[in-house]
């Protein structure tokens, strides 16, 4: 197992490079240069401000400066944003962010797999079918329908919770943000539990156990859900990945000040090194959860863990 | 139930020809097709999508306003009959119902282009990692496993700041982030039936690999591709809601469902209609797609069941 992890752990190396070589050659093939719309300077102030900025160097070079710098945590200066490094940017906006994705992910397994269970061991009743019509709602209603929508019935019509914002980071704030967020991978992770614990619940060692008298819910709890998890914790990935894009665009409607919000006014702007660091920071973010989902699923099939 | 009366019509008809000679041999797909048939939500989804895109195609004529005309006396009205604004105006005073269906043609059209990109793509690609195996297919999978963990959308994302909104750029860009599941499927139907006779025998006459590949292997894997390409499509019609939504998709006086959409979530609070229709568009089109997938699923792969 601990070959494995550190097996998992080098190959994230090169996929990490792999983001920040994609990152910063994209942005050089990007027609026009940073200093472009700036009034035009005498050639020799140009110069120096290239040098300053190492763009007078072959390319190969100034990709290795970046790198170098980047692994030391300077993602260099915010065009836009004057008197702020990207870093500073990035760290800013980084706590907001990642309280509102990982709650969003704890709360879409808790309530999915508890949804999809229940609709599994009632399958095909009233409850089943409300739980998958509610599913199959929340997939074809995208978040951003959603959120602004429950910021208006909440928010507005209701007046139980402000409409967006951040405050000094209260739980009131945080409630909406979540809830938006964490609503379509309720509805696949309720879709994907109902399905495999299906399946799980009509095989063999389902009806052993059962056989022996051990009580529905211990059968369910113990030995059921080990399984049926299986599927859940493997799109533990994707998931992850579409919550960081789904936390873009949450984060623009609730007015959250997190590094979603910083990307798409970089985005709009054409902010290029903080389109840069944002995207390098998701990716690193992306990466490691992906690492971590292996290594719990390694855990958590047998038969993975006697082959590694 | 059908396939076991079929297999068994067949069987008797072998034994004893005179038998059943009424009984004709049906193909697999028109059994799939019977079964479609009779999934209510699969054929109900089917007709409603029908009637959208036929309206998608046609709409735009039946209203007497153009999809860029710009009328300054009526911004923003509710739905208002009597100047035959059906779903009423957007901020600048343009007629929403013939704007909705011209996004309904634009992300109908995003989402079928780009699903085609990607299931060209991954067809051929899983047919030839799965058909080769060994190293190729293990080289080429493992391709497929790192592009799987980057953080695509934001490349997307990217690609549409440093090149600006394009929508052909869409397309080929959405085609290509969605290719991945496909060559996985692909890849492993055609582990299942390249050890088949049929093949064999094709390699024993001497066809070429790129034959084998394209005549047997491919037309055998199609019907789980048909399957995923019916759940690709909703799919990509989010993401370019998404893109358009952030800004980054179709540009004016173009439009589509995620633009209208994001101009509406503005302002619902004085304009719901504006959010209501495209929304309400976007979900149907989505919900449609989704039924016919799993009914598609269902009809397609009777083990399923």
């Amino acid at each position: 197992m601990t070959r494995y992890i550190l097996k998992r752990l080098l190959g994230a190396i090169p996929l990490m490079l792999i983001v920040i070589a994609v990152a910063f050659f994209m942005m050089r093939i990007a027609p026009g240069g940073p200093f472009d719309s700036e009034r035009a300077l005498p050639p020799e102030i140009e110069q120096n401000i290239k040098a300053a900025y190492d763009l007078d160097k072959p390319l190969v070079q100034q990709f290795g400066i970046y790198l170098w710098k980047v692994m030391h945590g300077d993602f260099g200066p915010s065009i836009k944003i004057r008197d702020f490094s990207v870093a500073e940017l990035i760290a800013s906006g980084a706590p907001a962010s990642i309280q509102l994705g990982l709650s969003a992910i704890l709360l879409a397994l808790m309530v999915g797999v508890t949804l999809g269970t229940l609709s599994a061991l009632r399958q095909n009743s009233a409850a089943d079918y409300a739980v998958m019509g509610v599913a199959m709602t929340g997939i074809v209603i995208p978040n951003f329908v959603m959120a602004p929508l429950l910021s208006l019935v909440v928010g507005v019509y209701w007046e139980l919770l402000p409409t967006s914002g951040w405050g000094s980071g209260e739980l009131k704030y945080k409630v909406l943000p979540i809830i938006a967020l964490s609503l379509p991978q309720i509805a696949y992770i309720s879709r994907l539990t109902r399905g495999s614990m299906l399946e799980v619940l009509n095989s063999n060692f389902v009806r052993t156990a059962r056989a022996k008298g051990l009580r529905d819910h211990l059968v369910v709890i113990r030995h059921a859900l080990k399984a049926g998890l299986l599927p859940v914790v493997s799109y533990l990935g994707p998931a992850t990945a579409a919550v960081t894009t789904g936390s873009v665009v949450i984060e623009t409607i609730f007015a959250v000040p997190g590094i979603g919000t910083y990307f798409i006014k970089a985005a709009l702007n054409r902010d290029y090194p903080l389109v840069m660091g944002v995207v390098i920071v998701y990716g690193a973010l992306i990466i490691t959860l992906n690492l971590l989902v292996d290594v719990l699923y390694g855990l958590l099939d047998p038969k993975l863990r006697s082959n590694r | 139930m059908l396939f076991f009366r079929r297999k068994s019509t067949l069987a008797s008809g072998n034994g004893a020809p005179a038998e059943a000679p009424s009984v004709e041999a049906r193909s697999v797909w028109r059994n799939a097709r019977l079964r479609l048939y009779r999934n209510k939500a699969a054929m109900g989804s089917l007709i409603i999508l029908g009637l959208i895109i036929v309206l998608a195609i046609i709409g735009p004529s039946l209203s007497p306003h153009e999809y860029d005309a710009v009328y300054w006396d009526r911004i923003q009205m509710g739905p208002d009959f009597a100047n035959q604004h059906w779903f009423g105006t957007d901020g600048n005073g343009r007629d929403l119902f013939v704007r909705t269906l011209y996004g309904a043609r634009v992300s109908m059209a995003v989402g079928l282009l780009a699903t085609f990109v990607s299931m060209v793509i991954g067809v051929v690609y899983g047919a030839t990692a799965g058909y080769f195996g060994g190293r190729v297919d293990n080289l080429m999978m493992r391709f497929v496993d790192i592009l799987y963990t980057l953080p695509f959308m934001f490349f997307v994302i990217m690609l549409m700041v440093v090149f600006g909104r394009n929508i052909f750029l869409i397309f080929v860009a959405l085609g290509a982030v969605e290719w991945l599941t496909m060559a996985r499927i692909v890849r492993g139907q055609t582990l299942a039936i390249k050890r088949r006779e049929f093949i064999e025998a094709a390699h024993a006459i001497g066809v070429s690999n790129l034959t084998i590949i394209f005549r047997h292997i491919i037309p055998n894997v199609l019907g789980p591709v048909i399957v995923y390409a019916t759940l690709t499509i909703p799919q990509v019609i989010l993401i370019e809601s998404f893109l358009s939504f952030l800004g980054l998709g179709v540009q004016e006086p173009l439009t589509s469902w995620g633009v209208l959409i994001s101009e509406g979530a503005n302002v619902m609070e004085v304009a719901p209609w504006m959010l209501l229709f495209p929304a309400a568009f976007l979900a149907t089109t989505l919900f449609c797609f989704n039924f016919i997938g799993d009914g598609l699923r269902d009809a397609l792969d009777p083990k399923d069941r």
